[in-house]
């Protein structure tokens, strides 16, 4: 049982509803899952829980081919037939060769720990099914070698999922869920002033302004999402634009500088020029 | 305690379950939301909502329980996802209303009409039978009934009967990120799929081999499987505009879920029917199109061809040349659907219309009659029985 409340980070900005959501899941002992735009810190939520309420994290990340299995343990039957091939002593003892995965890891850690399923969607549309038992009972069996692994403490389970695949109802009970919003302008101002502390007032505002007006247009693939503002602002800094630049009043220059770190996607980038081209036309008339 | 709250959830149409909202009294007693409505509410979206699609409707049944707001539950209904809520405002109306609107006079009058009435309201209005607003029986404004009416500001075509529509008729994309609702449709795709890795077991399965003979002890065990064609190709053709407005929502997730599924999935569009040639993109659909020859010749007979669209239409469209809506076709539909059909034996039609309105459609009839009775129903159920078909 433990006290502690995550009220984020110096690095990373929460806002009360994600802390609510958050604390009932550390209370409770329950996963949470976390959905939300690409980019706006999903991932980094479970690393932040961990180092905020000082837990080590365990992290599986998933791929279009992960098995729910692997996450428990594997068999190594290849070491064992070598092994067996070469008179090994060690072939005598299954255990040996039972490799264990994130979850079976996360059950035998000493204090609490923070565990991060990234990216459940990607995985099999069963995969979250095949874990109901183990994330509810926090256990599961060993065939192999006849042994139940039990948890020592019912990890804080952090899932992400980028909505590739609805998730079954029975594995969504089991959850609390958070949608992360995308941030207003107050929260964006926060969350840049957390990762750059010294920037100038009126570089900060223009830059979110144009920010802004990108995700406005009507028709891109890829919004740029919080984590391409901050690479943005990086890039603007490095390059010292100066705050004047990306005024759109500007005609001339009405395409913001380095754009390329907000619209990642060809098409989004000759739309975007197409209508800025449209736009200066109109002006010039 | 809060149980009329859960009933009036379930009432408003969300799936929140007795897990749920015991979770949600466990966390209260933990002493999570002691301090303020706020934290309540957080908390109880927390535990009893799991889709970000219902986020709204939660919202709008907290505040009717938790502020004493006045608020039926039809009023819930009728203002929740914008976009396609505003649509449910269509109004059901009776004949004799419907025969008092008839009786506006002709376009010219109706513009002048809408002329002066623009210059005299101020403001949104919606409802009602005189302002310009939405779902009315004004003869302006959107998504209401009014026969020889003005449309103002709608996307769709409504009850598309409208003398003139003021909006730019956009055919968009199928938008292939729409992924709520497609757990379904992919269950009953993997038919298909798993057809495809069934036959005869003749190679040589190393990892189960190498796997069975350390369990063996080191004796050699011999593992064979079926050889593995997870290569399922398909020819998706779909309807897009006009009628099919109606089914837009459920061929994109159909659309979403066939994507992600097949490796081999070659997808067409056409308006109506089948013509000589088809898009693949819908914003130069004018410009940038496939000859139907090409496709035949491109894409060989192992492809399994799946159309989808509601086949409904003026029988001319499919037996006459020149037939088509939109342009002069040479050659009738009828000849180019049987021109798809001789190379692609293993074809089907889904049609999102109800199954109960097929006999009265004499264009569903005859397409039915086209494709073999191969027509199904764009259903859970009718996709598992198209699909069975296709093998």
């Amino acid at each position: 049982m433990t006290d502690q409340r995550f009220t984020g980070t110096s690095t990373y900005v929460a806002t009360d509803d994600l802390m609510m959501a958050v604390n009932a899941a550390v209370t409770l002992e329950r996963p949470i899952l976390i959905k939300g735009e690409p980019g706006t810190g999903k991932t980094q939520l479970a690393v932040e829980v961990a180092e905020s309420l000082g837990r080590p994290l365990y992290e599986w990340h998933i791929k279009s081919t992960t098995k729910a299995q692997q996450g428990l343990y594997e068999y190594d039957a290849v070491a064992r037939l070598r092994d067996s091939q070469l008179g090994d002593d060690r072939v005598h003892d299954i255990s040996n060769y039972i490799v264990r995965g994130k979850l079976w890891e996360a059950f035998e850690s000493d204090i609490q720990p923070v565990l991060l399923i990234d990216e459940v969607d990607k995985a099999d549309i069963e995969f979250p099914n095949d874990l109901l038992q183990e994330l509810d009972r926090m256990e599961f069996y060993v065939y192999e070698t006849k042994q139940l692994i039990k948890a020592k403490h019912r990890p804080i389970i952090v899932i992400t999922s980028n909505n590739e695949k609805e998730l079954p109802d029975a594995f969504l009970r089991r959850c609390f869920f958070h949608y992360i919003k995308f941030p207003d302008k107050q929260t964006m101002h926060k969350i840049v002033d957390v990762h750059f502390p010294g920037l100038k007032k009126n570089l900060l505002s223009e830059a979110l302004n144009a920010f802004y007006r990108v995700r406005d247009v009507p028709g891109l693939k890829k919004k740029p999402s919080t984590s391409e503002l901050l690479d943005w602002i990086k890039l603007l800094l490095a390059e010292d634009i100066p705050p004047e630049a990306l005024r759109s009043e500007n005609s001339r220059k009405a395409i913001p500088p380095l754009y390329g770190a907000l619209l990642k996607n060809e098409q989004d980038v000759h739309l975007f020029e197409q209508l800025v081209f449209l736009d200066r036309r109109s002006r010039q008339q | 305690m809060l149980i009329p709250f859960f009933y009036l959830l379930r009432d408003g149409g969300m799936k929140t379950s007795i897990t749920e909202l015991l979770t949600l009294l466990e966390a209260m007693r933990e002493g999570l939301a002691g301090h303020s409505v706020d934290d309540f509410y957080f908390l109880a979206r927390s535990c009893l909502v799991k889709d970000e699609s219902q986020l709204d409707r939660f919202d709008r049944i907290f505040s009717a329980y938790f502020k004493g707001v006045e608020d039926s539950l039809a009023d819930l209904f009728a203002d929740i996802p914008e976009d396609w809520l505003r649509k449910q405002a269509e109004l059901m109306l009776s004949d004799e209303e419907r025969a008092r609107i008839e009786s506006l006079g002709g376009f010219e009058e109706l513009m002048e009409a809408l002329r002066e009435r623009l210059e005299q309201q101020e403001g949104r209005h919606e409802g009602g039978s005189r302002w310009i607003g939405t779902a009315g029986t004004s003869p302006f404004g959107a998504y209401g009934y009014n026969p020889e009416g003005i449309r103002i500001g709608q996307q769709g075509s409504g009850n598309r009967r409208a003398v003139k529509v003021w909006d730019r008729r956009e055919y968009r994309n199928l938008d292939d990120s729409v992924e709520l609702g497609t757990r379904n449709i992919k269950i009953a795709l993997r038919r298909l799929r798993k057809f495809a890795r069934e036959g005869a077991a003749d190679q040589l399965d190393l990892n189960d081999t190498i796997d069975k003979t350390a369990r063996n002890a080191g004796l050699l065990d011999i593992r064979m499987i079926p050889e593995r064609h997870n290569a399922v190709k398909v020819l998706l053709c779909l309807d897009i505009g006009g009628s099919m407005d109606d089914h837009i929502r459920i061929c994109e997730e159909l659309f979403s879920a066939t994507r992600s599924e097949f490796k081999h999935l070659e997808y067409f569009y056409f308006h109506n029917f089948i013509y000589e040639s088809l898009w693949k993109d819908n914003r130069r659909r004018h410009s940038e199109r496939v000859p139907t020859l090409d496709i035949t010749h491109k894409y060989g007979s192992d492809y399994k061809l799946i159309f989808v669209g509601d086949a409904t239409m003026s029988p001319y469209e499919i037996v006459y040349a020149g037939g088509s809506v939109e342009h002069w076709n040479d050659e009738p539909g009828v000849v180019w659907i049987k021109r798809l059909l001789r190379t692609y034996s293993n074809a089907i039609w889904l049609n999102p219309e109800p199954i109960a309105r097929w006999d009265y459609t004499p264009s569903i009839k005859l397409v039915r009659e086209i494709m073999e009775d191969r027509m199904y129903p764009l259903t859970i159920a009718g996709l598992d029985e198209g699909i069975k078909a296709l093998h």
